[in-house]
């Protein structure tokens, strides 16, 4: 074997067990936090409620905008490119096909996943690992409360109820895309392109986007707020725990997602 | 005699493989101001984050009240924490919370007394220290050394008898320096409370201390123990009295 070759089989080598060891870490994670959460629901009046809200507050409505757009402006770019191959068999209206479906079923849960990484899970990471920076998590500990019900839970409870419903959003702004290109470019009566996306759309291609978002929710969750408790104690060991939230997550995020769309296509759905 | 508050026997300490200290062996008497010196980067903390159970050592032994903190369970471990309180180098407010809240979120946590008393009890810790005026200001709003009074105000909430603090006077002007040290023996007086006190000045050491104990990072262990006029007239090794003088405080504390 040659020299770059070898090289190049050791950085997969150390790359995949770098993989399986984020894995195994998440599941452990992951498994604390099922127990944190299994008091928390047991004995409701301990979960931290306001920092709760702060966080829904920070996921969810300060992210509607930026959510807003980008789905318009996906549903409008799903529509145009669409809209160039059916007018090849003169099927203009399948684009309103195309575009429900796509958005409900992936591209919304998708689009806010990506942006929910960039917004929360990165800021997740920073704010633990500053605290341990500060010795806020070392206090934490000495004062005899559990970091994780305090750090954890509430960004995971935030995330996973507030990212379906930005997806919804999200969905709802795509189809308006979409629907912009339908009428504008294409021609196609507003009434009739509605009644078409109305007609196609399932309730079941709806209630896919919105588990898979859930499932991404809690995935860039729990990675964030695991990058930032593996964070070193340095600035810049922080700056490192962010942006390796960010990749893990939409990697893992991606990974998730071709699972689920499998399972829910051998489904039937 | 009473049985000692904290024992430290044969401990061995580090991160990961790196051993920090070695060899390290003391007990801290009930009511005792007992100081643990060293230069920096010596492995003060790091003895300090292991004493109070955030760390498991590589060996040796910690008993607390005479229940070792290295064999309790997590659980064990979290009652044990209860009983004494820690204040960090710059403080450790939690950064979401006003100075208020910092300290009546222990209360909250750990007591059953009614709001009302709670706002009671946090008014007085703060007094205590001197901040009652800066209740709702948020860490972020009060400078360096306010931060560590709210911390000691805190470390006091649940009114332990036992008081750890990690270099309660560094990088803080003379003046206030000298006013936390002064703070820290009227609560000692006040309190009757034992206090392990972590440092690398020697203005603090010599105005409060009971009794110290001197690291070394060269030889990786402790180095000296006793009251500190002793080790300044007796050092065991010439680094001690160089570590001791250097400050000038020989002249300023016992030679006038
Ligand atoms: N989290 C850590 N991981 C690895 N090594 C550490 C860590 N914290 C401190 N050290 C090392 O331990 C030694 C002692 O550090 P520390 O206890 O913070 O010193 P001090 O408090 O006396 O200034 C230093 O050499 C430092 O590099
Ligand atoms: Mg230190």
């Amino acid at each position: 074997m040659t020299g770059r070759r070898k090289r190049a089989l050791i950085h997969l080598a150390d790359a995949t067990l770098k993989f399986g060891k984020d894995c195994t870490d998440l599941l452990s994670f992951t498994g604390e936090l099922a127990d944190c959460l299994y008091h928390a629901v047991k004995n409701p009046k301990k979960i931290r409620w306001r920092e709760t809200l702060y966080y829904m507050d920070m996921c969810g409505s300060d992210a509607l905008p930026i959510v807003g757009a980008i789905c318009f402006l996906m549903g409008l770019i799903l529509g145009f490119q669409t809209a160039v191959q059916m007018a090849k068999y003169g099927g203009d209206i399948y684009t309103a096909d195309l575009v429900a479906y796509s958005i409900t079923k992936e591209l919304g849960a998708l689009m806010v996943a990506m942006i929910a990484t960039g917004r929360a899970g990165s800021a997740f990471a920073a704010e633990i690992g500053t605290m341990k920076v500060s010795e806020e998590i070392d206090a934490m500990a000495t004062m005899g409360f559990v970091p994780f019900r305090f750090l954890v839970v509430p960004k995971i409870i935030a995330m996973v109820t507030v990212i379906p419903i930005l997806t919804v959003f999200g969905d709802i702004a795509g189809i308006f895309g979409g629907f912009i290109v339908g009428t504008l470019k294409l021609g196609i009566p507003a009434i009739t392109y509605f009644n078409r996306t109305i007609e196609v759309l399932t309730a079941m291609a709806f209630v896919q986007g919105i588990v898979k978002s859930a499932v991404f929710a809690l995935i860039i969750g729990c990675v964030g707020c695991m990058r930032g408790f593996q964070s070193s104690c340095d600035a810049q060991g922080v700056g490192r725990s962010a942006t390796s939230a960010v990749v893990t997550s939409i990697f893992m995020v991606v990974i998730a997602d071709a699972v689920l769309t499998f399972l829910f296509t051998s489904l039937g759905y | 005699m009473e049985n000692p508050v904290v024992e430290v026997k044969n401990l061995e300490i580090g991160y990961d493989k790196t051993v920090v200290l070695k060899d390290i062996s003391f007990s801290v008497e009930p009511g005792e101001i007992f100081v643990i010196l060293g230069g920096s980067g010596c492995g003060k903390s790091t003895l300090l984050k292991h004493i109070i159970g955030l760390y498991n050592p590589f060996k040796g032994e910690i008993l607390i009240y005479g229940e070792s903190i290295v064999k309790a369970d997590e659980n064990e471990k979290r009652r044990m924490m209860k009983s004494f309180g820690v204040t960090y180098q710059g403080g450790a407010l939690f950064g979401s919370l006003t100075v208020g809240e910092n300290i009546s979120l222990v209360l909250e946590e750990h007591t059953n007394h009614s709001k009302d008393e709670i706002d009671k009890i946090v008014d007085e810790k703060l007094s205590l220290v001197d901040m009652d005026k800066f209740r709702n200001y948020m860490p972020s709003e009060i400078s360096g050394g306010m931060r560590k009074r709210a911390g000691i105000a805190r470390a006091m909430a649940l009114d332990p008898k036992l008081l750890f603090f990690d270099e309660p006077s560094a990088g803080l002007d003379p003046i206030t320096s000298a006013e936390l040290d002064r703070l820290i023996l009227d609560l000692s007086k006040k309190s009757g409370a034992t206090m392990v006190i972590v440092t690398h000045e020697l203005d603090s050491i010599f105005t409060v201390a009971d009794r110290v104990i001197m690291l070394d990072s060269n030889s990786k262990t402790m180095v000296a123990e006793g009251k500190p006029q002793t080790l300044l007239e007796n050092p065991p090794i010439p680094r001690v009295k160089e570590f001791l003088t250097r400050s000038g405080l020989k002249r300023k504390h016992y030679c006038d």
